[in-house]
């Protein structure tokens, strides 16, 4: 990171100094600033005339995001040891960043053709995504609780935008409004959980919370904190889409332009869960009693469910909204498995999952035509055949969702159900196998139809493809699914040093003893 | 094989003088690589054979086709008497004379002719050289090295030690030249006698295969090792019994000497994992010395060890019960059942008793069970040779007759004796069977030129071949002299060791004698019957040979006069091994030459039981056990009795033979009935013991087969797909909430904030 030193980056973050915020925000400013240029650009091209984005405005958003990945390098190795700040600095942060803009990417390069095709190539689009992993990166990469809720906030208002981006298509529309009812509902709830929590411990600073539930001191307020922690549990629940908090997400994933869909159950997920991490797995961590048994419902159900329900899908996007409902479940044992292994279990698994799924998502768009979406199982009949290339890599992903070996999420779901074992959480993995054995199905079932019925006509998949950029993306997906199991070493021990640096504490400092929140 | 015979009486001066100096093993590791070599070679050569005759590969049945690649091989049928006629028929029909020599031959068809005998004469020369390195300095221990380690296991209760070892002792040394020797000569009839196949590389590649396991079987440094061997002679039997798998009583006969197998497969397995629990190694060389000092002489344990391995054995060396995979073995090539079910697998069994004599002489009960089984075996595969028609046949039951005579030897702890049997039967069983190949070649071939339909194999339809095929008939003469007992043909010293020590043991003076009544037993009883048995068998055996030869070769031809003409014998690669092998039959009894026989003293063959002394170091841990154990044989004395009666038997079963069927004008298989009363057609139907197992055990475990299969179907298969329907009844009711409805989404968000807060508060 010699590179990032010339430029005068500190080696030892101290985020009590203003000045210091810049570099421990180096990747959102990179981004904001890019997002802009990416709204300015396109508003110069266009002038006040009513037309179609150039295609140079995606590649932009691409260079925005590469910056962005760049600056977050400069993370690497660093470390805050004030106790306060309102970021967190560890390698947690940097890996959790890179899966969204992994994600952001995945959504932009899919969406290309795909955004033309529906006559809603506008720039807002692609700015709207890069506010939107803004929001992930704030959210994720929190220290505070008001920082979360912030995060949250600029994640989700350009994502209800985006569902509702093809406003001449009612189903949109409709996702939209859902989406966004429900999700201002659920917003409340978490707001009014951290108001409680604040009430109970007197700070929202994720740190000092851990710390005052670590001591066990009895603050007084044992019913106000489980109040405070359970709305929190219910905000965090509906973002990261588990049961019972779940039902927008099938109609919301339907209705949205699959790219965005794509970004919903990937980037949303990851920073949702992230957030999660931050909050239950360290801030309440002492208090586990308390919310590790819900937690532990919430998965199972959730994993249940979510695979029954998905078998009686017959429109292949809704399955996969379902199926990413029903990883949400998993993430949920790897979060209640606690400890290294399973933090670490959990980043592979969220790495593994977010490559996968916008694949998939890549070939639904490359199924899609002008005007239809084209996404029931019989649509699919025949595609393996007449399409070899897309057949073969639709199922490289059915199969790595489905946790088949020889792909990246048998080894995610092997070292999920290896940290569930080791922490304790045996019946959950026992769940997690019975649940995904039900998963086989309904993923299998479309690899049956697009290599074993015939297409619905002749010639019913001659228009089925995506532009070059977009096929490099997916096969880039796909090669790294493949590639993730061979080589499932190299991410598992970057995943380990980053679940280690979660749980670093910060260097005790001498000169700031009493956390200086704002709300302190 | 005189060169191995001179080397032997060599053995003993070099055992006297030198004992001390040490033996380095020349490349022992070649031996097992030639023939593996060769496999992969013929392999690579039969699949471009394969893949050249694939565009042309017409429809099964395609009488073109066939004109020029069928084989013309006779044993084609050679199997159940009922189908031949048909068989026949069709066969004629279709490929008249042409399927002998056309054009110029490929090269994936004559290269096998070079490589397949070459890698196993080359394999012979490698074992000679260490033969006479051991001759030289006669070590007293095995040399053992491991190559690379196989299967190391570590494990807290006792760590597996499986090296990829070879183990070159005196036994393991004889074997090999036996396997290679016998081999390499059979290969070369191979060569005569298959060439025309249009599956010629294949089965060359798959009799190389068969030596590479076969060698890996006795040159295994340890238990596990050993079973790979044994496992891979077991496939190559099936490969081969089935090598004309078109024909569906060839398939099924490999099938049944697989399955029949696996059962002693099971008691091998059974016994290794017994050893291994007791004495935590299954090398050779550690089990033989862990042995005597961790299991009680006479327990439960060695004694289980035993029978577990004997099933084992009973299995590959087709013993009672298990015998009745051998005589169906016989529908493969006629060369196999020369190497395979007669030299060299089927006496695998005999090898693994011998290689843990240590065990056996600890386990008196195992052993003597082992003495009583080998003799109902050798008196009742004798019986039954007695009626059969079909020549195969006839030496298939003599086989597994004298396969019981080894293991009577080896179960009264007569292990030298059984091993010398092993070795000469080798010698002139596998020279009567190639001699048979002979027979049917010819007989074939002048059947072949009348289109007519007779069985080429049945005794009854030839007659007066010594003029026909003089080499073979003198060849296969002096082995029905040695297998008879006659002296000096090797098959009498043999067999007259083994009731010699039958007759000792009635007397008391065995080693296992003195075992069994250690354990309460009165064995010299048994031994009395053995002896009997044996002898009656002996008697037998000398009968049903006599009355093969002479259908065979004496009399009037009863061929045919058109036929007659094309009877002729066959090229010097049929011939040669003929003549090496029987006079190996002739001269290979002198190997171990044994006390009070004139012929020793007026010829002066050195000390004689040059083999005795050869195998001492290898049998050394069981005269160990048998002195520490105080059962140690008492001296010998020598007895003119048993030697008497073994010589007036044999040559008393040829003359019952020569004069009940010489004068009687002999018939053709149409003429003559298959019996003529009771005990002959019981004799025939071979006990209807094939009838009873398939009663018994067959329809049994198709019963019980079809009752799992229902089971599966119904039970099995049902939960599961009661599971599946669950699953989407409750995907659909679950499915029922999602209406599309915000005001449902938020109140079932509502009910979930409601249950959380619940579950928190009430924590």
């Amino acid at each position: 990171m010699s590179f990032f030193a010339a430029l005068g980056r500190p080696e030892v973050l101290d985020l009590a100094r203003q000045t210091h915020y810049f570099w421990a925000l180096l990747p959102e400013i990179v981004l904001t600033l890019g997002a802009m240029l990416v709204l300015i650009v396109d508003v110069i091209h266009k002038g006040d005339r009513s037309e179609p984005s150039r295609g140079s405005i995606p590649v932009l958003t691409l260079a925005v995001l590469a910056a962005t990945a760049l600056a977050n390098t400069a993370l690497f190795g660093l470390r805050d040891v004030s106790a306060n700040g309102m970021v967190a600095v560890d390698g947690f942060r940097t890996f959790t960043n890179f899966v969204y803009l992994v994600a952001a990417a995945l959504c932009i390069a899919i969406s290309m053709g795909y955004l033309e095709r529906r006559g809603i190539m506008k720039g807002e689009f692609h700015a709207l995504v890069l506010f939107a992993t803004l929001g992930m990166m704030l959210m994720g990469g929190s220290r505070d609780l008001i920082m979360t809720f912030i995060g949250l906030e600029v994640m989700s208002v350009p994502i209800y935008v985006l569902v509702g981006f093809d406003r001449m298509d009612p189903r949109s529309s409709e996702a939209s409004l859902k989406y966004f009812l429900l999700g201002a509902f659920s917003s409340g709830f978490f707001l009014y959980g951290i108001a409680l929590v604040f009430g109970a411990v007197g700070s929202t600073n994720l740190t000092y919370i851990a710390e005052t539930l670590g001591t066990g001191t009895d603050h007084g307020h044992e019913r106000l904190l489980m109040a405070g922690m359970a709305l929190t549990l219910v905000g965090l629940g509906f973002k990261v889409a588990a049961i019972p908090f779940h039902m927008w997400t099938p109609d919301a994933y339907d209705g949205a332009p699959t790219p965005v869909t794509a970004l919903m159950s990937t980037g949303v997920k990851a920073a949702a869960f992230a957030a999660f991490v931050r909050i239950f797995a360290v801030a309440f961590a002492d208090a586990g009693a308390q919310w590790v048994p819900v937690v532990w419902w919430l998965a199972a159900v959730t994993m249940v469910g979510a695979n029954l329900v998905a078998l009686t899908q017959g429109s292949v996007k809704r399955m996969l909204a379902y199926s990413s409902i029903a990883h949400a479940g998993y993430l949920l044992v790897a979060l209640l498995s606690g400890g290294d292994t399973g933090k670490a279990a959990f980043l592979f698994y969220i790495l593994a999952y977010t490559v996968m799924t916008a694949g998939a998502f890549g070939i639904v768009i490359a199924n899609s035509r002008d005007g239809e979406e084209r996404v029931t199982l019989e649509d699919y009949a025949g595609l393996g055949l007449e399409k070899p290339w897309l057949g073969a890599a639709f199922s490289i992903f059915l199969l790595s969702l489905a946790g088949f070996p020889l792909t990246a999420g048998f080894l995610g779901k092997l070292y999920i159900l290896r940290a569930a074992v080791e922490g304790g959480q045996a019946q959950l993995a026992v769940i997690l196998v019975l649940a995904s054995l039900v998963s086989y199905f309904y993923y299998l079932r479309v690899i049956v139809v697009m290599y074993m019925r015939p297409a619905r006509s002749e010639g019913w998949h001659a228009g089925a493809g995506l532009p070059l950029a977009a096929r490099t993306a997916v096969l880039a997906a796909c090669v790294v699914v493949v590639a993730m199991f061979f080589a499932g070493a190299v991410p598992m021990r970057w995943a380990e040093q980053s679940a280690l640096s979660l749980w670093r504490q910060p260097a005790p400092v001498a000169a700031s003893p009493a956390p200086a929140s704002l709300f302190r | 094989m005189l060169l191995l015979q001179e080397a032997a009486v060599h053995a003993t001066s070099a055992a006297a003088g030198q004992a001390g100096e040490s033996f380095a093993a020349f490349a022992p590791w070649l031996i097992l690589a030639l023939p593996l070599l060769g496999f992969v070679l013929n392999g690579l050569l039969s699949i471009t054979a394969a893949r050249r005759a694939l565009p042309a590969l017409p429809p099964v049945g395609d009488p073109h086709w066939d004109a020029h690649h069928e084989p013309s091989e006779q044993e084609h049928h050679a199997h159940g008497d009922d189908a031949h006629p048909a068989a026949h028929a069709d066969d004629h029909g279709a490929h008249g004379h042409d399927a002998h020599g056309h054009g110029p031959k490929p090269a994936t068809h004559t290269l096998p002719s070079f490589i397949a005998p070459g890698v196993l004469i080359a394999a012979f020369a490698v074992a000679v050289v260490n033969f006479l390195r051991m001759l030289a300095a006669h070590p007293e221990t095995a040399w053992v090295h491991e190559y690379w380690s196989w299967m190391p296991v570590n494990d807290p209760t006792g760590a597996l030690r499986v090296g990829a070892a070879i183990q070159l002792d005196q036994l393991s040394m004889l074997m090999t030249l036996v396997i290679t020797g016998v081999g390499s000569l059979i290969h070369v009839f191979s060569v005569g006698y298959m060439k025309e196949d249009p599956g010629y590389p294949r089965y060359m590649a798959y009799l190389n295969l068969f030596v590479f396991f076969m060698l890996t079987l006795v040159l295994g440094a340890s238990y596990p090792l050993m079973f790979v061997g044994w496992e891979g002679v077991g496939l190559c039997s099936y490969l081969l019994i089935g090598f004309w798998f078109k024909e569906r009583a060839n398939a099924d006969a490999g099938k049944k000497a697989f399955i029949v197998n696996r059962i002693g497969d099971f008691g091998f397995l059974i016994a290794m994992f017994l050893l291994f629990a007791n004495l935590g190694t299954l090398n050779f060389a550690e089990v033989m010395e862990r042995a005597p000092a961790q299991m009680a002489f006479g327990g439960a344990v060695v004694t289980a060890v035993c029978l577990f391995f004997f099933l084992g054995a009973a299995g590959k060396s087709a013993q009672i019960p298990l015998y009745v995979w051998l005589p169906d073995a016989m529908a493969g090539p006629t060369p196999v059942s020369a190497l395979i079910h007669a030299a060299t697998m089927v006496t695998a069994g005999v090898y693994l008793v011998a290689r843990s004599a240590t065990l056996f002489t600890m386990a008196p009960v195992a052993s003597l069970v082992v003495a009583l089984v080998g003799t109902a075996t050798a008196i009742f595969a004798a019986s039954i040779g007695l009626k059969q028609w079909d020549i195969k046949k006839i030496l298939a039951y003599s086989t597994v007759s004298q396969l019981g005579f080894m293991f009577a030897a080896v179960g009264m702890g007569a292990y030298v004796a059984g091993v010398f049997h092993l070795m000469t039967h080798a010698f002139f069983k596998a020279c009567l069977f190639l001699g048979s190949g002979a027979v049917i070649h010819a007989m074939h071939e002048a059947l072949h030129h009348t289109h007519s339909d007779m069985d080429a194999q049945d005794v009854r339809n030839m007659g007066g071949l010594r003029r026909y095929l003089p080499v073979t008939f003198w060849t296969m003469g002096i082995a029905t002299l040695a297998i008879a007992g006659v002296p000096p043909f090797a098959g009498f010293f043999s067999k007259d060791e083994i009731t010699g020590a039958a007759w000792d043991g009635a007397h008391g003076q065995l080693p296992l004698a003195a075992g069994l009544a250690k354990v309460g037993i009165d064995g010299t009883l048994w031994f009395g019957l053995i002896w009997g048995a044996l002898s009656i068998a002996a008697f037998m055996t000398a009968f049903y040979m006599g009355r093969m030869m002479i259908y065979t070769f004496f009399g009037q031809n009863r061929t045919g006069e058109e036929e007659r003409k094309h009877l002729h014998e066959g090229s010097w690669t049929l011939t040669l091994p003929l003549v090496v092998l029987a006079l190996a039959s002739t001269f290979g009894g002198f190997l171990n030459v044994e006390r009070e026989v004139p012929i020793v003293r007026w010829f002066d063959f050195g000390q004689g039981e040059a083999l005795h002394r050869w195998l001492h170091p290898v049998l050394a841990g069981a005269d160990q056990v048998a002195e520490a154990n105080g059962i140690a044989g008492a001296a010998v004395e020598p007895s003119a009795v048993p030697i008497a009666v073994a010589i007036l038997l044999g040559l008393g079963g040829l003359a019952l033979a020569w004069t009940m069927l010489s004068r009687r004008a002999l018939r053709t298989a149409a003429e003559e009935p298959a019996y003529a009363n009771g005990v002959e057609r019981v004799l025939y139907h071979k006990y209807y013991v094939d009838e009873l197992y398939d009663r018994v055990v067959v329809r049994t475990v198709g019963w019980l087969s079809r009752l799992q299969a229902g089971f599966d179907r119904y039970v099995v298969d049902g939960l599961v797909d009661f599971g599946g329907k669950m699953s989407e009844w409750l995907g659909v009711a679950l499915g029922r909430f999602q209406t599309g409805q915000v005001n449902t989404y938020a109140f079932a968000i509502l009910i979930g904030v409601t249950l959380v807060l619940y579950a928190f508060v009430h924590t």
